[in-house]
């Protein structure tokens, strides 16, 4: 090779592909130094402030303000683990069954409408910001559940509610990805044999779309769990595990939300919200591990 | 009795039916409830007044700017850095580690809770660059947010390109990166484009990531001062700037103006109206470029 051809290769081929090459490298150096930092302010509560990881995570005892003379701060997040875990779930319940609804209705009802309507309508849903969601559901939704159900109307109801409308696009979309892909010669076998068609969907198609389905689910899933703003304008913020779903109650970004701009960065309290912040950030990844062995066992079974 | 399985079929059908309704229902409520309720603010005064302290009758003209002009910084720092991993992705990367380590890296990035990305943040443009609340600050952890959705955009449309077109570029002798950036982007750009601007509409209403980031407070902007290194100038970067959503979400906790209710709710309708142009908008840019190419 000449070397006129090597800058010329260098030139119009090694160059851009480094650069493009470099960039692929990059995300996967944000993603590394986001976990570190993260993990080592998160990891303050355990190292500097010696609280044992089992209170930290088991205890309801949230008294991070507390003096050395009442017995010092004590910080163990469970309200707010068990109020997220107990909005998002309720969300999911509330939301799966219309989502995968619409979903079937998208693929296999009326795909034209689906494409032409529901399309669309899903993403001006997905662009409505999460702090209007909260708005329409502290000045609608609040009242709303103040006055036909009772109690404050900032309720764990209210919580979920909002969110199941917010993690909907999510479900249906994948859902609606997974239900489009089976193919038609399932769906020809089953009518041929004189099925109809909501037996169809039910014996057939539903089971097929099963894995994508779950995937949908648990995605929605990790949406609500970290959703803050929209929650956190709704669900009262009280520090207690909720008696029903009227009361009042608290979960995992609202407190971080709430006392990261009051509380100085080195305190007890502080490093408590950052370690609350690494949780969420290793939830999040037990998500993507989930979804990972759904997708793995959809294709061992298919 | 057996149930007649055409009368299930017909009643599921119908059931189908409602489900689908019940969302369009419940969109036209939503988008008319908050343009209604905002209806009285949504007037040139509302858009171009500063917020007063205390008093009624303030408007949202610096949170409008903060948030434009935020989301323009992010996606400057974000478009090249997500075009080009999604270049790498659908033109180069093999089947290898480094491939599998990045499309992790895309899904875990994406699944992040917004907060925790605010955090970090926080963290690292807030605290460790020393600059505080800033803009810049906020630009920055929204780039990270929307870095994997404007990977997965570029890779998809990249991938979208039909082969023939590659192979003739190849053929005529043009090296694979020629073939790209001659030909693969230029036909894959309204595609792109779409995808772009979209993922700006959204990050227009986003508030978490931007809490402790850009800050909640937004100082006196002198619109007439244009020189970006003047503290009041609204081009300067490093200075804190509370957006349209941070806006409505610090008025609903402090309400601090008495008419705080009047103001979130022209915000938000104000919000919605700029997702729906960006939605709209996305796809008439989309087109009108791939026309243009086309020559059309």
């Amino acid at each position: 090779m000449s070397k006129k051809s090597k800058i010329y290769n260098f030139k119009h081929e090694y160059l851009g592909r480094s650069v493009v090459t470099f960039f692929g490298l990059l995300l996967i150096l944000i993603t590394i130094i986001m976990v570190l930092f993260l993990a080592s302010k998160g990891m303050a509560t355990f190292l500097d402030n010696h609280v044992p990881l089992t209170q930290f995570l088991f205890s309801t005892d949230w008294h991070p303000e507390r003096g050395i003379a009442e017995g010092g701060p004590v910080v163990g997040v469970l309200i707010f683990i068990v109020g997220s875990v107990l909005i998002s779930g309720l969300a999911l319940l509330i939301s799966t069954p219309f989502s995968v609804a619409l979903a079937i209705f998208m693929t296999e009802i009326s795909p034209k409408l689906g494409k032409k309507i529901f399309q669309p309508v899903i993403e001006i849903f997905v662009g409505i910001p999460s702090v209007v969601y909260g708005w329409v559901g502290l000045t609608v939704l609040v009242p709303f559940v103040r006055n036909h159900f009772g109690g404050l109307g900032f309720s764990m109801l209210a919580g979920s509610l909002v969110l199941a409308v917010m993690i909907f696009p999510t479900i249906a979309t994948v859902s609606a990805d997974s239900l489009s892909i089976i193919t038609e010669d399932y769906k020809e076998a089953s009518y041929a044999l004189g099925a109809t068609r909501w037996h169809t969907i039910r014996k057939i198609i539903f089971p097929c779309a099963l894995p994508g389905i779950l995937t949908g689910v648990v995605l929605g899933l990790a949406r609500a769990f970290g959703e803050a703003l929209a929650v956190q304008m709704v669900i009262g913020n009280s520090i207690r595990i909720p008696g029903s779903i009227l009361d009042s109650t608290i979960n995992l970004t609202s407190i971080i939300t709430m006392d990261m701009g009051n509380t100085a960065m080195g305190t007890p309290w502080n490093n408590a919200l950052w370690s609350m912040a690494l949780l969420l950030l290793l939830i999040s990844f037990l998500f993507i591990l989930i979804i990972h062995r759904i997708g793995r066992k959809g294709n061992v079974s298919a | 009795m057996r149930i007649n399985p055409k009368a299930t079929d017909k009643i599921a059908t119908g059931i189908f039916y409602l489900v689908a309704l019940g969302f369009i229902i419940l969109l036209v409520f939503f988008v008319g409830y908050i343009i209604y309720q905002g209806r009285l603010r949504l007037n040139l005064n509302f858009i171009t007044s500063a917020p007063v302290f205390m008093k009624a009758g303030g408007g949202i003209a610096p949170q409008l700017f903060n948030s434009v002009y935020l989301v323009f910084l992010s996606m400057l720092i974000t478009v090249p850095i997500g075009l080009s991993a999604g270049i790498y992705l659908a033109e180069y990367a093999k089947q290898n580690r480094f491939t599998n380590a990045i499309r992790f890296c895309i899904e875990a990035l994406a699944s992040l809770p917004s907060i925790v990305i605010g955090l970090f943040g926080l963290l690292v443009f807030v605290t460790m660059t020393g600059w505080g609340y800033t803009l810049m600050s906020g630009a920055l952890a929204m780039s990270i947010l929307n870095l994997p959705v404007i990977t997965r955009v570029s890779e998809d449309s990249l991938r979208g390109v039909s082969n023939s077109y590659k192979e003739a570029s190849l053929a005529l002798g043009a090296t694979h990166w020629q073939t790209i950036y001659k030909l693969i982007i230029p036909v894959a750009l309204p595609g792109l484009i779409t995808g772009i601007v979209m993922t700006a509409g959204r990050a227009f209403g986003e508030a978490a990531a931007l809490l402790y980031t850009a800050g909640m407070s937004s100082p006196k902007l002198d619109f007439t001062n244009w020189n970006p290194l003047a503290y009041s100038s609204p081009l300067n970067p490093f200075r804190p700037a509370e957006t349209l959503a941070v806006y409505i979400w610090k008025v609903n906790s402090e309400g601090l103006a008495p008419d705080a209710r009047q103001i979130a709710d022209g915000s938000a309708a104000i919000l919605i109206i700029t997702v729906f142009v960006f939605n709209i908008g996305s796809r008439f840019f989309g087109r009108l470029i791939g026309n243009k190419l086309s020559g059309k």
